[in-house]
């Protein structure tokens, strides 16, 4: 029954995608990495690997809750307001550790971090969304989404299996990138790759999904790494315990949960 | 089996959009081809760079490779979920003095934290072992933290109603928006602690209380109650030298304060309170707390001895967001109730305390934060009419400005910060800079000073003024 559904609704993308518009497929895109579901949870193991070849190693914790409760693309009805909940467990000195983001579409986030030792509920000022995330090679921008409309996007070409899209910033200086492309699987929106080039052309940063695994009918990267040519870094980030539509509360996310987190759904 | 159907799936997703779109079906080879493939046609596209050619992999899940299991052992979650870690820090003085012990800090200490979800409730517990050379006690002493155990938490926490939390127990409390300026915190701080060097998390003493918390749409009410007061881990000159107005110098180990605590259960008790909600995304809270100076306030004129005189404070607040960066605002009003007239001068007068932040991240990794803090006393004009001629007044109104520069650095490895509190009415301050580097995930460092002046010794910084000091801590998180 699931396999007569998931053919169905090959057939009926497969169908459509051969008219696809570009915006059309960055915004399956966006849907795919960053929306699917109403909301969302996962465990994360990270390593992070330096040049010299030593691994630092993060565990945590995602909750996410979408403010829209559609995942249809027309009209992007899927784009919404967003809560994530970021839960650390490993390594000791960040344990226990939780941090609070409402991310905005029309302004700057709001993020709160919570420092259990002090009881401390911190606001966090940082506007720059291109730093490191917990130390990782991956961006904050990458874990919780660059808006669509910062960038100009350009089908460079269709391949068998991927969209080839290149995307150039509208404001050059607010970012590190001239451009970066994305290779999009066609059936499933995911970007398999995404390489970042900067002004003179030389690739100097990429992301790859390593892993994809379909959960409750949703395609989801289960495996991602990021690598950094000019450090000659790597992050290996795997998720696991993945689960859409668990129906977490809005309260959930709040200093209520921040001081007293909440052990069930964060199992 | 759940995995086999999803493989098949997996397969069938491949097969049939090749089919159907009449495209060739995935070459056996794109999937573990040590070369890259290039595609036919793409050659003939002069105008695409260099490096399109090379198509991605893809990824497991997406081809039918077999995903690799990754190892996760070690993930299911014990019952007890334990941390901590094993420090060593030691320090020096700037200057060593016969007022002041050998070392600011020599110490190892080993922090246990624990924690257990039941059913109704969890459980969570936090001590530290510790041998400290420059401590004058080392059998411990659960209050004052002196010893060689320091029980930071033992507490349960559970929910009687969704809408309440309740946490029963020894706990560390926060709330206020300040940056290491605490108006409507009363809660109990370790000053030792925090000049002697030691990790900042140890300027937050513990309460034996009782939390509250009651949520609701409109507002949310934490209410603490702490049935017998306690005090700051305050500046006695056992630790560190201060300004003793009876000999009208800095004094320290030659002269600890002796003092008189309120000690009796229930009726010298402690409630703080704490109205709060959020405006959008700004948090704004109306605070009450109803206790004791926390820190000695007064003095006994026939022994001498220091007192903890009783206070009330009332309070608001309000945090946000402004101009890419955070703004904070708190205010409180100080009652010292054992001297409501201001005519003792021998207990604090009742004050005014206002505090304005702004944070804004400079530079990606670098932020800087600025503080305007103003005390005010408010029974000044009686305040210098009945203080002895012989002592020094205090200012009415003290301001100061501070800073604080943070930096991350390496990956994130290194933090370097350095925090400024200066008194433009008194003329001191307090400079604490700190490096800190994570070697990896267990190893760190950690080096930083304490730094005072004051051209006064009795001005609130000036009167540590003998407590310069640098130190260096190792720790391995467990």
């Amino acid at each position: 029954m699931r396999t007569l559904l998931l053919l169905t609704l090959l057939f009926v993308t497969g169908a459509a995608n051969a008219t696809l518009s570009v915006d059309e497929i960055v915004k399956r895109v966006n849907k795919t990495i960053y929306y699917q579901g109403q909301d969302g949870r996962a465990q994360v193991n990270m390593t992070i690997t330096d040049s010299q070849g030593r691994e630092r190693k993060r565990r945590l914790t995602i909750l996410r809750l979408d403010a829209s409760n559609s995942d249809a693309i027309e009209g992007d009805a899927y784009e919404s307001e967003q809560k994530f909940y970021v839960y650390f467990r490993r390594p000791a000195d960040v344990s226990k550790m939780a941090f609070l983001v409402w991310k905005h579409l029309d302004k700057e986030d709001d993020r709160w971090l919570y420092l259990p030792a002090l009881d401390l509920v911190k606001r966090i000022a940082a506007t720059d969304k291109r730093t490191s995330f917990v130390g990782s090679d991956f961006f904050y921008e990458d874990v919780s989404g660059r808006r669509l409309n910062e960038d100009n996007h350009q089908l460079l070409e269709t391949t068998d299996n991927y969209y080839i899209v290149k995307n150039t910033p509208k404001k050059p200086d607010s970012v590190e990138f001239a451009y970066y492309k994305m290779f999009i699987h066609k059936a499933s929106f995911i970007p398999v790759q995404v390489e970042y080039y900067d002004s003179s052309n030389n690739k100097y940063r990429e992301a790859k999904a390593l892993a994809v695994d379909t959960i409750q009918g949703f395609p989801t990267v289960t495996k991602a790494s990021m690598k950094n040519f000019r450090s000659g870094s790597k992050t290996v980030m795997t998720y696991r315990k993945i689960e859409y539509n668990v129906g977490l509360e809005d309260e959930l996310f709040s200093e209520r949960f921040l001081r007293n987190a909440p052990k069930k759904q964060l199992r | 089996m759940q995995r086999l159907s999803s493989a098949i799936a997996l397969l069938l997703l491949f097969a049939c959009p090749a089919a159907f779109s009449e495209e060739p079906a995935l070459p056996a080879g794109l999937i573990d081809a040590s070369e890259p493939m290039l595609p036919t046609g793409l050659n003939n596209e002069p105008e695409l760079p260099s490096g399109l050619g090379t198509l991605p992999e893809l990824p497991s899940g997406l081809s039918s490779n077999p995903e690799s299991e990754e190892n996760w052992q070690s993930d299911e979650s014990p019952a007890w979920q334990t941390d901590g870690f094993l420090e060593a820090r030691f320090g020096q003085w700037r200057k060593s003095r016969n007022v002041l012990t050998r070392h600011p800090v020599a110490e190892t200490r080993l922090q246990l934290t624990t924690e257990r979800a039941f059913n109704s409730f969890s459980v969570n517990i936090s001590a530290d072992l510790l041998y400290d050379d420059s401590a004058t006690e080392q059998r411990p002493k659960l209050e004052t933290g002196q010893g060689w155990l320091d029980l930071r938490s033992a507490n349960i926490v559970f929910s009687p109603l969704s809408m309440v939390d309740i946490r029963l127990g020894r706990q560390i409390l926060t709330w206020g928006t300040g940056d290491l300026i605490f108006i409507n915190d009363l809660f109990p701080k370790d000053w030792n602690s925090f000049l002697i060097g030691r990790d900042d998390a140890y300027l937050k003493a513990p309460s034996d209380a009782l939390k509250l918390s009651l949520f609701s749409d409109s507002a949310n009410l934490d209410l603490v109650y702490t049935p017998r007061f306690d005090a700051d881990r305050y500046i006695d000159g056992e630790r560190a030298a201060y300004y003793n107005a009876n000999l009208g110098r800095i004094a320290g180990t030659d002269a600890v304060i002796s003092v008189e605590k309120p000690h009796s259960w229930f009726s010298d008790d402690e409630i703080a309170l704490r109205l709060y909600r959020n405006l959008a995304t700004f948090e704004i809270a109306l605070y009450g707390y109803d206790g004791f100076w926390k820190s000695p306030a007064g003095a006994d004129p026939n022994s001498g001895n220091a007192l903890f005189p009783r206070l009330s404070v009332y309070g608001a607040s309000l945090r946000g967001p402004l101009l890419g960066g955070i703004v904070n605002g708190e205010w409180g009003y100080y009652d010292s109730k054992d001297d409501a007239s201001g005519r003792n001068p021998l207990i604090n007068n009742s004050e005014q305390r206002l505090l304005l932040g702004y944070e804004h991240e400079l530079i990606a990794n670098l932020t800087l934060a600025m503080q305007l803090y103003s005390t005010r006393m408010l029974d000044y004009g009686t305040y210098r009419q009945s203080l002895p001629g012989a002592l020094p007044a205090a200012r009415q109104n003290r301001h100061e400005i501070g800073a604080r520069v943070t930096w991350l650095a390496l990956d994130q490895k290194l933090t370097a910060s350095l925090f400024l509190r200066y008194s433009t009415s008194d003329r001191d301050y307090y400079l604490r800079p700190k490096l800190h580097y994570s070697v990896d995930d267990h190893w760190s460092y950690e080096l930083g000073a304490n730094i005072f002046h004051g051209n006064q010794a009795y001005t609130f910084f000036g009167q540590f003024q003998h407590n310069d000091n640098i130190y260096v801590a190792l720790r391995y998180g467990l």
